[in-house]
């Protein structure tokens, strides 16, 4: 029923040793996700800088290939992206590269601050790159727009995942969607747990199998990218992310659901 | 590289000797609940083996649950609070809940995820099993046992050796309905004759050696109708504990009635009975357990010493001066233990609630504070730390502090109970945890927690007649309810004024009905009554025992007295006048109840 073709299986995560190696051979692309000022302490080496406002600020897809470009990164220069935030801001950028066609990216498997309390390499030298050529073959089929959504989110097939924290959703989603919020993604130190242990979390919740998978989050579709690359990491074949997630569904007035008679937020202790 | 290296060079910290847990039941769960969604089990026989897996119902929904977790002997070692402050923020609200039974609970938990919790509990032997359904519930023992002056010896051992071996025992599977152990140090701290079975310590001289044993308390409880536990014998020496239990337990399974779930508890078959009759009944049937064991079957109590020794910490605080509000919260979180220069310290929480990222620093601080290294659950959903030394409570106060864990008034009037109402639980009519979080609020702007004269009393608050609130021993008990001016409801609650569980234990008298909304005028002016007619030596609960007996000589004599004076600060308003009334804590819109299927007795 939940059976998983080996050939789905395609890399998510790139683990501390081969990055320091591959960054050793200068055989990979880094990029640091943070913000201009924290990048500029200190990163992992050879990285070059994109913070994620940066890309937000317009992230039409020929925008983005000019960045692209002008970070020296061709169709072949395997790309690393790390943040400091559980994976959650890298793993957006990382969607941004797959849906303009580049296929060799992936998310550095621990955030900045865990590499550097490790001891690990980290310098402040800004990394000049020549301009590289990049084509454009843009996948439609990881993009998740509100009419697409609308129009297959009752279908049978189709598996509508809610990755913000479990009381937003309580409060307010996207009708049939499912709660899974993205701390249960992540271990203590890795952005994402074991392929077993990530297999067994959603073989338990029925989110494997040949389904269409959406993810969506609050608003620029950073947590939900998360799920996304979760999803990938166990060979879900047909995953997809609702970018402008649930800020964009309420702006256009669309339906929302939420739990009726109980006042849970009182729960809280925050 | 490994995580090894992740970790801070930090001292080991001490654990539990004891594994509750048995990490096979995580699978079991899941597939279970597999089958379940298949409909492969009928909802009744798969809500009791959930239950049994300590996984609760949740307010008019059956896709989450509320997982319910057992501290035995309300024992928590800080490996564990910090797996439990990560399983909250996983699969829960972010939030924890500290309930009065020394459990710690998470809410709004997936169905299809509660296994993955259990897993989490495993790796730091912690277990849920038995935490609901007709079983043996978390053995209790008095957060002060061990340290308190007044006891006789330290039950803890004995608590723990009676959680070990009921758990998972055959003998306790399928009982009537539930069935709670409370040990405790002394008279004074605890409920002993507000529960199933309730033990004090006590020692009595045998041929010139001290003897130890119990004073052990039968058949009382609280719920719908509460009853005061009677006492079984003079003294029950500690061999005879455990024939003592079983025999109890026996007696329950096989006379308690498994038909009526209104009155299955214990305390209804002992009242029915008559006390006599069911007291000796439990001294035959201790006979007949005592004399046909095929192995001896003895408690394994283990009284090897704690050990005491100074934390090594850190982080090195040098703290000058004590910070502002010091003083004030020591009065009322504190406690002086009977060994020099030690103190249990109570850490107030809002009706139970922490957050997932405050239960992560305070396992930081068990290891920084506590000489003995862990946590004990507190009598009012909260948390203790003790053997913390003299010197240390002021840089303790300031990383409490830092933490949003430093509000005062643990030990008084100004912490009050609240079940969880209509926050998630099935059966309730009003929002009870918020409520008690409101009255906690004006307590501590008032800085009522600060005046002697309130010390002692206290205020409990259940949001339905059942006690899960535990407002039948309140000083000032509410339960909650629904009320209507015309067609318009509005949340209401009964008062109960003068309930206590000393060794003068008796249950509140049911007053008058307060609106929600009038909850905390009438509480303040009550105190405000107490303060005008007291006698010198007097304080709120000594004051209420003679109003509620009606032999005070001021010109309040009785209850009656009282509510005549309070009686019009319940007028409803009009819902024009004032809508909010209308309206219950938390929510802002017209008031309705609303209920589901209770499940304590399924």
């Amino acid at each position: 029923m939940c059976r998983l073709s080996q050939e789905n299986v395609v890399k998510t995560t790139t683990d501390i040793e081969t990055l320091r190696s591959e960054i050793r051979d200068k055989s990979v692309r880094v990029i640091d996700v943070r913000r201009e000022e924290d990048y500029k302490k200190n990163h992992i080496p050879s990285a070059v800088n994109l913070p994620l406002a940066k890309l937000l600020a317009d992230d039409s897809p020929d925008r983005v290939l000019t960045l692209i470009k002008s970070m020296g990164i061709d169709d072949e220069t395997p790309v690393v992206v790390y943040d400091d935030t559980f994976g959650a801001l890298a793993s957006r950028i990382a969607w941004t590269l797959e849906y303009l066609g580049h296929s060799d990216v992936s998310l550095l498997e621990t955030t900045f601050s865990t590499w550097k309390s490790m001891g690990l390499e980290n310098d402040n030298v800004i990394p000049e790159f020549q301009i590289k050529e990049h084509t454009k073959k843009l996948r439609p089929e990881i993009l998740a727009t509100s009419d697409y959504l609308e129009s297959v989110k009752d279908k049978e097939n189709v598996i509508l995942v809610d990755n913000r924290e479990r009381l937003n959703f309580l409060e307010q989603h996207i009708p049939g969607a499912i709660s899974l919020p993205y701390r249960t993604l992540s271990t203590q130190n890795k952005i994402l747990r074991s392929k077993e242990d990530m297999k067994r979390l959603l073989n338990n919740r029925g989110i494997l199998g040949d389904s269409e998978i959406i993810t969506y989050c609050g608003s620029v579709g950073t947590l939900s990218g998360l799920a996304y690359y979760a999803l990938k990491s166990v060979g879900v074949p047909n995953a997809k992310l609702y970018v402008r997630s649930f800020k964009e569904w309420k702006n256009l007035s669309k339906p929302t659901a939420k739990q009726e008679d109980a006042n849970y937020w009182d729960l809280s202790a925050e | 590289m490994t995580n090894s290296k992740l970790e801070q060079s930090r001292p080991k910290s001490r654990k539990g000797k004891i594994n509750w847990a048995r990490s096979q039941e995580a699978d079991y769960f899941a597939n279970t609940v597999k089958l379940y969604r298949q409909g492969k089990y009928d909802e009744d026989s798969f809500r009791r083996f959930r239950l049994q897996h300590g996984a609760y119902g949740t307010r008019l929904t059956s896709d989450y649950a509320m997982v319910r977790i057992k501290l035995p002997a309300g024992e928590v070692y800080p490996h564990q609070l910090e797996k439990l402050s990560e399983l909250s923020e996983q699969f829960s609200i972010g939030s924890a809940h500290f309930s009065t039974r020394e459990n710690i609970q998470l809410h709004w938990v997936i169905l299809e995820d509660v296994s993955e919790i259990f897993r989490g509990l495993a790796e730091v032997g912690l277990t849920t099993r038995e935490a609901c359904g007709n079983s043996i519930r978390n053995v209790m023992c008095s957060p002060l046992s061990g340290v308190c002056p007044d006891e006789e010896f330290d039950s803890t051992p004995y608590a723990l050796a009676t959680a070990r071996f009921f758990l998972r025992n055959p003998l306790a599977q399928n009982l009537p309905r539930k069935f709670k152990f409370n040990f405790t140090c002394c008279e004074k701290h605890g409920m002993v004759r507000m529960v199933d079975v309730g033990l004090i310590p006590q020692t009595r001289n045998q041929d010139g050696s001290t003897q130890k044993g119990f004073k052990i308390f039968l058949g009382g409880g609280l719920g719908n109708r509460s009853f005061v536990g009677h006492q079984l014998e003079e003294f029950t020496p500690e061999e005879d504990l455990l024939y003592t239990s079983m025999a109890v337990v026996r007696i329950f399974d096989r006379l308690g009635d498994r038909k009526n779930l209104a009155r299955n508890r214990m305390r209804y078959l002992v009242n029915d009975m008559g006390w006599e009759k069911f007291q000796n009944l439990v001294l035959k049937e201790r006979a007949i357990v005592r004399a046909t064991q095929s192995v001896v079957t003895r408690l394994n109590v283990d009284h090897t010493p704690i050990e005491i020794k100074r934390p090594i910490r850190i982080t090195n605080e040098s703290v000058n001066s004590a910070p502002e509000g010091f003083a004030r919260w020591l009065k009322g979180n504190s406690f002086k233990q009977k060994q020099s220069g030690y103190n249990s310290v109570f850490v107030t929480l809002e009706a139970g609630d922490i957050t997932s990222n405050q239960l992560k620093v305070l396992s930081q601080i068990i290891q920084d504070f506590s000489y003995e290294g862990l946590g004990r659950c507190g009598f009012n959903q909260n948390i203790s730390l003790r053997y913390v030394h003299d010197d240390d409570l002021s840089p303790l106060y300031s990383r409490l502090l830092e933490a949003g864990l430093a509000k005062s008034g643990a030990l008084t009037m100004s912490a009050p109970i609240g079940c969880s109402g209509t926050t998630s639980c099935n059966l309730a009519l009003t929002n009870s945890h918020r409520l008690s979080k409101e009255i906690q609020r004006k307590f501590l702007e008032l800085k009522l927690d600060e005046d002697d004269d309130l010390h002692n009393s206290s205020i409990k608050i259940s949001g339905c007649p059942n006690s899960c609130g535990q407002h039948g021993i309140a000083t000032i008990g509410f339960f909650g309810g629904g009320a209507r001016v015309d067609k318009d409801m509005y949340p209401n609650y009964m008062m109960q004024l003068g309930g206590r569980s000393d060794g003068d234990t008796m249950l509140g008298i049911s007053s008058l009905r307060v609106p929600a909304k009038r909850v905390i005028p009438v509480i303040l002016k009550i105190i405000e009554l107490f303060k005008q007619n007291k006698k010198q030596s007097d304080d709120l609960k000594s004051w209420i025992h003679r109003v509620v007996s009606g032999i005070d000589d001021s010109e309040i004599k009785s209850i009656e007295d009282l509510k005549k004076i309070l009686l019009p600060l319940t007028t409803p308003p009009s819902k024009t006048e004032d809508p909010d009334f209308y309206s219950d804590y938390g929510s802002d819109t017209s008031y309705h109840t609303k209920t589901g299927k209770g499940e304590c007795a399924a």
